[in-house]
């Protein structure tokens, strides 16, 4: 069945970013350009619910649909690590639980967001509203094959796909300079990244002779235990490059709060809910082959929750709404690479979903702010906007509950999962990860206060008691696109609350499918997913045993030997060894961080409630360090000045070089040739022809004197010849 | 159409017809010309297209052979025949002319006439070029080539086009006199050995030659093909015939000229010199390294447009040469369809800048900018050729690069790594020119009326925009193609590779399925390969039980 329909989930995405982008930046309307883009999207959601469900209805074992849509490079002979293989691949699709998982999320949120763009960028002119849609479709297109790839290549494709729908979106309005700029940096960033990816792959092709994950998969443990784990780890050091490309880790996050340059709903959408959260999904995907290499885990997690500490701490000053939620988006993606660095892969998978939901919610929610003001992105000229724009103030205060981890948000339960495995895992980093919590929870406080709570700080507006019902025009901080007069902060149009009313609830009950047994759940979600993340054998036992540990523990009594020690370092989580907390110390962890938590929030109404102008007093207290976060510890300096004019100041070198030594050996000796040509020229003139004119003077003058000879006299000719003669023979006689 | 039917020689000769026959027409008459001229390159396009829907897949020999004796006291020989390879860069040739010839339209408006009959005749030339299977008709045709280029370049270019086109010339002549050395003195080896006087190209591939007589003959190929690839550091004409010459001249030198250096390589250096390839292995790569690196540094500090897209040529070649002397099917494979991809991007690119050379009349990118929103079309088809060039996937520079990388990967990881890096500078040049010329506002009053493109020259665009989906998702029809003429030439050079490659492909592509029903391991399963050309017993698979 999901066979017929899967190819379509991408596919209509693409129809509709070709349709809009041929006919529709040319001769739609704004209506007929938004009811392409939203229908094919919707389409490819019910699909994906279609496909979803038909892999629920199978058994655990069998839930996996692979789809070649057609073959993509035909084989060819190539040496591998195993002697000479075959490098082949197909266009294929594979639909198993963290794909499904996957396409709900991208194909789910993408269609609100969808909805909520028709609204908000009304103010476009058509042919630039057809072109938005556009991108956006061909957006969902490249994530979904991203997803659905079954193999290296394939996702390959998606991944830089959405690079480049990022890149044109997020120089959206390519009239400033700052958003074509940021578009750049955030394409070539990624290609920075894609340079691991690209080798990653490579290396993979030359261990496994395949590109297939679930081929890749099932060998990895066999291939661990007889090359060592040392080609593993490289493959995984050089996949987790790219993922820190994509994903916005340390030291390639750089690009992510830049990319705040494009419209709102395209940060809701791809740089924060979905393409961000690639580079996590590519090592879930590759979770068995992370595993075989612990010290590359390692690596993962530490990269994980610095990133996650050190954005969060960058969030905790800045001004502009859209940053705040930017750093927060690298702040919690470093959560889910620290998840999979703990071998929490499930739980990685569980933090995208939800915090898909709730971030995307807190973009659109302050997409809504900005255009209740006009344009305005500086908090510190909002303020006491919950009176003016009442649903956004109560959805983006669920999702501020949520990602602070506040139960029974969804975030809690994620969240709360990943700090267990993190405790369980290595002090050390659950430390800083309940501190990133902390953060958390006071920064995205700070935001909804200094945007809805306290007093108001914006510009003055005609009857300041009014209150919504103004018409929607579109906003954002761009000049040139703010259309109308603004007439005060109002309340969005229906188009774009409801799905902040939607995304609110998916904020509030996401968190559902993940409670832990601790709290009386099935953690259900980590059950669905576990087959994505283990080889094949382990599928079955994993499907009937009834917990995650027990599955390790069933492989391991008929597994072979091999796969025994391979299991013991793909599931470091689930074996006996492993550490495990009580129930009661589980419940203890868990109040701890609803405890820190609720701190953060508090210090949050303490500084930016209660006491407005004590955060301000704090920040002059600590000037060194305000001054730090604030220019977000002078990173972007650091690398302009470095990767930025290095590379320029090569390029530069190189070309003299070119010009004046490569090139001038070329000229030179051309000029060597005309100037030895200029030598042969007068030595030709005053020697060889001088030789020649001689010979030739000498004969005019003697040509003197044999004129005399020639009288025409026949008499003289004869005496002549008699003389000849008689000189022949008598020289002959003497000769002889 | 019958077996003897002279194809090649018709899809040969149609474009010099087209020239002599523009001989007679009144040169003032421009139009008529025009119309002739475009008639004559579509034509030649047409009459080119049975090499695509005729040609036998399954053919690993030469097909379309035409043989007539030409100089029989020297053994020369009208001798024409195309493989997979050459068939392409033929298709690519009558293509390429067709475009270039269309995009002339209103960019020549002097010496209308002779213009139009140089382009022919070097069609004729280059097409000549890749389908002699004759080495002093190859040689022929190479140096044909080179005329109607000097002039297209010295009278119909800009600036300094003089300085440009002497330079093109006597660069290029220098090379081919050594490749003539070269040429005579495979001749005449082959002589001593069989005592037959001739030049037939096949006869050369199946010559065994002492290692020391290799050598000299590869050096001397070497500085022929070399410098017209170009290769690092034979490359500093590239950029001054490209900036000087008329769009037209650039897209021909571009798309098809440089190929014939990476052809050369392939077609007679590879195969006919095996054992100096293998020993020159190391020298090439470092130069094609260099020339992927330093192609793309240089771009980047462009001021020029044309002269930006010109070093990318560098770095594009430095690829396709790179993958080549990876000495893998993969490799090889990735190259020649690298070759074709560079043909069509670079080509597009080089049209690209023709379009606002031809309304502005400068080609400084600082004189420029914000032409998105000027010109729409032209700013699309200009994104997609970018993405094309930086090897966006889905389009065709992906596949070309992917292959040569993974090819070169498995020989090794350190040239893979340098390689790849070019694809980072190639975005950061690309991507910024792209910013600087089509991002931003109109700054500049003049360029505010520029005219988006016209139907003339979308059409010119059209064709190089399907061919490089086309290929970016589907190139197995391609890849196809070559997979003779590959395995030809690795039967030559590396025979590691079984010459069966596709027997051992068969059973090489059953090797990742392991078996579930092994007792729960993850085990290598080799399936029984009859022929016994698949993978040697390894570690892995032993390690697995």
């Amino acid at each position: 069945m999901a066979d017929s329909y899967l190819p379509l989930i991408p596919l209509l995405p693409a129809a509709g970013a070709l349709l809009n982008g041929v006919a529709g930046v040319r001769f739609f309307g704004k209506r007929a350009a938004a009811a392409v883009a939203c229908s094919t999207m919707a389409a490819a959601f019910v699909l994906s619910v279609a496909a979803f469900v038909e892999l629920l209805r199978r058994p655990a074992d069998a839930r996996e649909i692979t789809v070649t849509v057609a073959a993509w490079v035909p084989p060819l002979a190539l040496e591998t690590a195993r002697g000479i293989g075959t490098f082949a691949v197909d266009w294929a699709l594979r639909l198993d639980p963290l794909s499904a998982l996957m396409i709900l999320v991208v194909s789910g949120i993408g269609f609100l967001i969808h909805v909520y763009s028709v609204a908000y960028m009304a103010a476009e002119s058509d042919g630039a509203y057809a072109r938005y849609f556009c991108y956006l479709n061909l957006f969902c297109f490249f994530m979904l094959t991203l997803v659905l790839g079954s193999n290296f290549l394939v996702m390959f494709v998606g991944w830089e796909g959405v690079g480049l729908c990022s890149y044109l979106l997020i120089g959206y309005w390519y009239e400033k300079k700052s958003a074509s700029d940021a578009g750049k940096k955030a394409f070539i960033v990624n290609r920075i990244g894609d340079f691991g990816f690209m080798l990653g792959m490579f290396l993979v092709f030359y261990t496994f002779g395949t590109l297939d994950f679930r081929a890749v998969q099932d060998m990895a443990p066999a291939v661990a235990a007889a090359a060592g784990t040392g080609v593993l780890a490289t493959i995984c050091l050089l996949l987790f490059v790219g993922a820190t490309g994509k994903s916005a880790q340390i030291p390639l996050y750089v690009w992510l709060p830049d990319a705040m340059e494009g419209p709102t709903p395209v940060s809701a959408l791809i740089h924060a809910a979905t393409m961000v959260t690639a580079g996590v999904y590519m090592v879930c995907r590759n979770a068995v082959l992370f595993s075989q290499a612990p010290d590359v885990m390692m690596v993962v997690a530490l990269i994980g929750v610095l990133t996650a500490l050190m954005a969060a701490s960058i969030g905790l000053v800045q001004n502009d709404i859209k940053r705040v939620l930017a750093y927060s988006t690298v702040s919690q993606l470093g959560y889910m690479f620290l998840a999979t660095g703990v071998g929490a892969f499930a739980a990685a998978a569980f933090h995208l979903m939800t915090h898909a939901f709730f971030k995307a919610l807190l973009f659109l929610g302050s997409g809504s702010v900005i255009h209740g003001m006009g344009g305005e992105q500086d908090m510190r000229r909002m303020g006491a906007l919950k009176r003016y724009l009442p649903v956004t103030y109560a959805t983006m205060m669920v999702g501020m509950l949520a990602i602070a981890g506040v139960p029974p948000f969804s975030g809690f339960f994620s969240k709360d999962e990943i700090l267990y495995r993190a405790f369980l895992g290595h002090k050390v980093i659950w430390v800083l990860a309940v501190i990133t919590a902390g953060m958390t929870a006071f920064y995205m406080f700070r935001l909804v206060a200094m945007t809805f709570l306290g007093a108001y700080r914006g510009p003055a507006f005609p009857g300041a008691d009014a209150h919504g019902g103004h018409p929607a025009h579109g906003h954002d901080d761009h000049a040139g696109h703010g259309h109308g007069a603004w007439h005060g902060p109002h309340e969005s149009p229906r188009m774009m609350t409801v799905p902040l009313i939607l995304l609110a609830a998916g904020a509030v009950v996401a968190g559902f499918v993940g409670i832990p047994a601790a709290l009386g759940g099935a953690n259900r979600i980590e059950h669905f997913l576990a087959p994505s993340f283990e080889p094949r054998g382990a599928v079955h036992a994993a499907a009937t045993a009834p917990s995650d540990e027990a599955a390790t523990s069933a492989s391991h009594g008929e597994g072979s030997a091999a796969v025994e020690r391979a299991a013991a370092t793909a599931a470091p989580e689930g074996t006996h060894e492993a550490p495990h907390l009580s129930t009661a110390g589980e419940l203890g962890l868990m109040a701890f961080s609803v405890v820190v938590a609720l701190t953060g929030i508090a210090v949050g109404r303490r500084l930016y409630v209660q006491q407005p102008g004590a955060a301000d007093r704090l920040a002059e207290r600590v000037p060194l360090a305000y001054r730090t976060l604030l220019n977000k510890y002078w990173i972007d300096e650091l690398y302009h000045a470095t990767v930025v004019r290095g590379t320029l100041l090569l390029a530069r070198v190189s070309w003299r070089f070119d010009a004046l030594v490569v090139d001038g050996a070329v000229n030179g000796s051309g000029w060597t040739t005309r100037f030895s040509a200029w030598v042969s020229g007068l030595i030709d003139q005053y020697i060889v022809d001088g030789l020649v004119n001689g010979t030739g003077a000498t004969l005019r003058e003697a040509s003197l004197g044999f004129r005399r000879m020639q009288t025409g006299l026949v008499q003289t000719y004869a005496l002549l010849m008699m003389i000849g003669v008689f000189a022949l023979v008598s020289a002959y006689l003497v000769l002889r | 159409m019958p077996a003897d039917f002279p194809l090649l020689s018709i899809v040969l000769f149609t474009p010099l017809v087209g020239a002599i026959l523009l001989l007679f027409v009144n040169k003032q008459r421009v139009d008529t010309i025009r119309w002739i001229a475009n008639v004559f390159g579509f034509l030649g396009f047409l009459v080119s297209l049975p090499l695509w829907s005729r040609f036998d897949l399954a053919d690993p020999g030469w097909q379309f052979v035409e043989r007539a004796p030409w100089i029989p006291s020297i053994g020369a020989e009208y001798f024409l025949g195309v493989d997979g390879f050459s068939a392409l860069m033929v298709l690519l040739t009558t293509l390429i002319g067709a475009i270039a010839i269309l995009s002339s339209w209103t960019a020549i408006t002097e010496r209308v006439k002779e213009f139009y009959v140089f382009m022919l005749v070097l069609q004729t030339g280059m097409l000549g070029a890749f389908v002699s299977l004759d080495f002093l008709l190859f040689f022929l045709f190479w140096e044909v080539m080179l005329v109607p280029m000097y002039f297209l370049i010295g009278i119909w270019g800009s600036d300094r086009r003089l300085y440009s086109a002497i330079k093109f010339f006597l660069y290029t002549l220098v090379g081919s006199v050594v490749m003539l050395l070269g040429i005579l003195a495979l001749y005449f080896y082959d002589y001593s050995l069989t005592g037959v006087y001739s030049f037939d190209i096949t006869r050369f591939h199946q010559l065994d030659l002492p290692a020391n007589t290799q050598w000299w003959i590869f050096l001397a190929f070497f500085l022929g093909f070399a410098i017209k690839v170009p290769m690092f550091p034979f490359h500093t004409w590239l950029p001054d015939a490209h900036t000087d010459a008329p769009t037209a001249g650039s897209v021909i030198l571009a798309a098809i000229l440089l190929k014939l250096g990476t052809y050369g390589f392939v077609r007679f250096s590879l195969p006919i010199l095996p054992d100096a390839t293998q020993a020159f292995v190391p020298m090439m790569v470092a130069l094609s390294i260099i020339g992927i690196v330093y192609g793309a540094l240089c771009a980047m500090a462009q001021h020029d447009w044309k002269r930006l897209v010109a070093y990318s040529s560098v770095s594009h070649l430095g690829m396709a040469m790179l993958g080549m002397f990876a000495l893998t099917p993969v490799g090889i494979t990735g190259s020649i369809l690298q070759q074709i991809n560079h043909g069509i991007s670079t080509g597009a690119l080089f049209l690209i800048v023709g379009i606002v050379y031809e309304r502005r009349h400068t080609r400084e990118i600082s004189e420029y900018g914000g032409l998105s929103k000027i010109m729409p079309v032209y700013a699309t088809v200009f994104m997609i050729m970018t993405m094309s060039s930086i090897g966006l996937p889905a389009l065709n520079g992906f596949i070309g690069e992917i292959l040569i990388l993974q090819g070169v990967f498995v020989v090794s990881k350190i040239w893979a790594a340098f390689a790849a890096s070019g694809i980072v500078l190639g975005a950061a040049y690309m991507l910024w020119l792209y910013q600087r010329t089509m991002f931003g506002k109109v700054e500049n009053p003049k360029n505010e009326g520029l005219a988006d493109l016209n139907l003339r020259e979308f059409a010119t665009f059209a064709p190089l925009i399907v061919l490089a989906v086309w290929i970016g998702l589907y190139p197995s029809p391609f890849l196809q193609r070559l997979e003779h003429p590959v395995r030809a030439v690795m039967s030559r050079v590396n025979s590691s590779y079984p010459a069966t490659a596709r027997n051992a492909a068969d059973c090489g592509s059953e090797t990742p399925t392991p078996a579930r029903e092994v007792a729960g391991a993850p085990a290598f399963v080799q399936p029984p390969c009859s022929d016994g050309s698949g993978t040697a017993p390894t570690a892995g698979r032993d390690g697995g039980r």
